[in-house]
């Protein structure tokens, strides 16, 4: 049973881990390159504009899909390893 | 072929898949009703819930706001996508574990309060009835134009429509019907985005021709667009805004509402296990980013060819006759969404943007109006593709309309008929009794949304303020904070949801009026009387903030949930085991 709640502790904070880096990217990528800092992103020219106009026309979207299918994989595989999954 | 019978032939057939789907997904138990039976497929899934968010605001006015707006309004579009990382990571999961039918359900059983669920209903009937009048008018709009009826008219046929399949199938009915009207306003949305690619880019996928080279100029497309743009005295499209903080709240409001709006999130309680509801959250944002990425690129390219038509010789030199416009400038021209006044008798459109003075060239101002959803509607017409493409683009929008419409009455009609009555009311009523209550409530809301389609209220304009300030700013952070905080108790989570939803509504109100009510705003809704540059519309990001502050405090204040409440949160970490403690 302790064994079962220590488990349990690993995987919440393997899962709270993951999630805080997701939304680091998830951040960086439509506020911080789409919004923020795109002043600074303006010497990288991408089709006749600059690169923060293209993470928030385009960048941030196939940001957010590679980071649901890579949380999704992740905490599959760790719900098997720990044996949690359904 | 006439265009009224290919648009009919279209529309005809879609439907009449529609009411085949509904007499093969008829709902035999509360559990088929609410979530269809808990068996739905992670990919249908995910192609359900992107029909079901993508409304006809995202099919017909989406790319035209971005047209208006250049970079300003790729708020929308990270906005209205970005939320489905939080649906993925902090809410989906856990909710399709604690496996019952309702958003208010969770709140009501988290925070073990009455008061706390009545007010979760609340909250989502405001939200959802604001933006099922939209969808209730758009589908009225899109039958009136492409099949000729009258507006009243075409609002009672979407209506009986959807009456047919949701009481009848309920959630089973509305998702396989949603799959299909995905498929048939993904193929209404792209094919003329293709066509208008290739003609002005050469590439045939129009996410890549926005970052292509205009064929005719040899410049990149999105330069192009701005030195013609600015040429007429607009700002350049991909100009910079100035008010960062207005921007970064307002996409953080939109994207953290659409992560609390309960249609998006009942999706999640359809899928067998807690890894589909991740997989299919992913799935659900692929098929919503093919229009998304689509829309910008329709967007400038829509832009442009209008400016084209208007000034086939360049902006340099005299803009058409009128007497020699387009055909479908005539057409649209006969629905008001497109109109023209000879300001300086010359007889030629002057299209430009009037604060800019261009007297010196003998210009009296802009000649040339038009409505922004056209540059979706007509797009077909404006490509000049053939007739059965504006068929398709009729069938698209009432598919994307009345798929939204569909996940938000159930999202309505199960609040009431599990809420209302089977949690608040009449605990002992049975499973079949539940069911009949769960009809005769979607029958109520379907007459409800009906009746406001045809006389909308002054707030069914407010979609973006209402709905996703009140999810933002009450609905999201209570769900998130049951999940992922033990210590938040009843007591803090009522004073959250309150002090949300109260301050949130406040500073709308302030801006727009009281109650929307005309006349009765305290400050002109501009720039300038905006506290710290923040619109009312970007305030449900920091409504959410005071919601989270709140319901700490007040939680620390006073006592710890029960221990039952917090195994609870425990089980619903969990895919399996640790603490079986609520009883399915």
């Amino acid at each position: 049973m302790a064994d079962d709640k220590s488990k349990a502790a690993q995987y919440w904070s393997t899962n709270l881990r993951l999630i805080l880096g997701s939304l680091v990217v998830w951040a960086f990528v439509s506020y911080g390159c789409g919004i923020l800092f795109r002043p600074l992103l303006s010497g990288i020219s991408v089709g006749g504009t600059d690169l923060g106009f293209w993470f928030a026309q385009q960048g941030s979207i196939l940001a957010f899909i590679g980071l649901i299918f890579f949380y999704a994989w992740r905490m599959n595989k760790l719900d098997k390893e720990m044996g949690l999954e359904e | 072929m006439d265009q009224f019978y290919i648009n009919l032939l279209f529309v005809g057939a879609s439907f009449a898949l529609y009411f085949g789907i509904a007499i093969w997904a008829r709902a035999g138990s509360t559990k088929e009703f609410y979530v269809a039976g808990g068996g739905v497929h992670p990919v249908a899934n995910g192609m359900a819930t992107a029909a079901d968010w993508m409304s006809a605001a995202s099919f017909i006015s989406m790319a035209g706001l971005i047209a208006a707006g250049g970079y300003a309004n790729s708020t929308f579009l990270m906005g209205w996508t970005g939320g489905y990382v939080l649906l993925a990571m902090l809410l989906a999961p856990y909710l399709r574990k604690f496996g019952k039918f309702t958003v208010p359900d969770f709140i009501g059983d988290r925070f073990y309060s009455k008061p706390a669920r009545l007010v979760a209903v609340a909250c989502l009937i405001v939200a959802s009835v604001t933006y099922v009048i939209g969808q209730m008018a758009g589908a009225g709009i899109a039958f009136s134009r492409f099949l000729e009826v009258d507006k009243d008219t075409g609002l009672v046929i979407a209506s009986v429509v959807v009456f047919f399949y949701a009481v009848l199938g309920g959630m089973k009915g509305i998702t396989y019907t949603q799959v299909a009207q995905y498929c048939v306003l993904i193929v209404a949305y792209t094919i003329p985005a293709i066509f208008i690619s290739l003609e002005l880019t050469g590439n045939p996928l129009p996410p890549l021709g926005l970052f292509s080279d205009h064929t005719a100029s040899g410049m990149p497309l999105l330069a192009k667009l701005d030195q013609v743009v600015q040429d007429l005295g607009f700002a350049a499209y991909t100009a910079d805004v100035p008010n960062k903080l207005n921007m970064v709240l307002f996409t953080l409001t939109l994207m953290i509402g659409t992560a609390g709006l309960p249609h998006v999130i009942i999706r999640f309680f359809t899928v067998p296990k807690v890894a589909d509801a991740r997989w299919s959250a992913g799935w659900a944002l692929i098929f919503i980013a093919l229009l998304y990425l689509t829309a910008p690129a329709v967007a400038s390219m829509a832009r442009l060819n209008l400016i084209n038509t208007v000034y086939p010789n360049g902006v340099d030199a005299q803009p058409i006759q009128y007497e020699d416009r387009p055909e479908w400038m005539k057409t649209w021209e006969e629905t008001q969404l497109i109109k023209f006044e000879d300001k300086n008798n010359d007889g030629r459109i002057q299209f430009y943007n009037d604060k800019a003075d261009m007297s010196d060239k003998g210009w009296a101002g802009n000649e040339l109006t038009y409505n922004r959803d056209i540059l979706v509607l007509a797009n077909p017409e404006i490509a000049q593709l053939p007739g059965w493409v504006i068929g398709l683009i009729a069938a698209g929008g009432l598919a994307a309309a009345l798929s939204t419409a569909a996940g938000l009455l159930l999202a309505i009609s199960s609040a009431v008929s599990h809420d209302l009555i089977k949690n608040s009311i009449n605990p002992n009523i049975s499973e079949k009794g539940e069911l009949m209550a769960a009809r005769a409530s979607m029958t109520v809301a379907i007459v409800v949304a009906t009746y406001l389609g045809m006389n909308p209220p002054g707030f069914a304009a407010q979609v973006v303020a209402l709905a996703f300030g009140i999810a933002a700013a009450s609905i999201f952070p209570v769900l998130m904070m049951g999940i992922f905080s033990k210590r938040i108790n009843n007591k803090g989570a009522i004073a959250g949801m309150l002090a949300g939803l109260v301050t949130t509504l406040v500073y709308i109100f302030m801006y727009k009026g009281w109650f929307f009510i005309p006349g009765t705003a305290n400050l002109p809704d501009n720039v300038d009387n905006w506290i710290l540059g923040i619109s009312p519309l970007s305030f449900g990001a920091i409504g959410a903030i005071i919601n989270f502050t709140v319901a700490f405090v007040v939680s620390n204040a006073t006592e710890e949930p029960p221990v039952e409440i917090q195994e609870l949160v425990e089980s619903v970490r969990y895919p399996k085991g640790a603490g079986a403690a609520v009883d399915h």
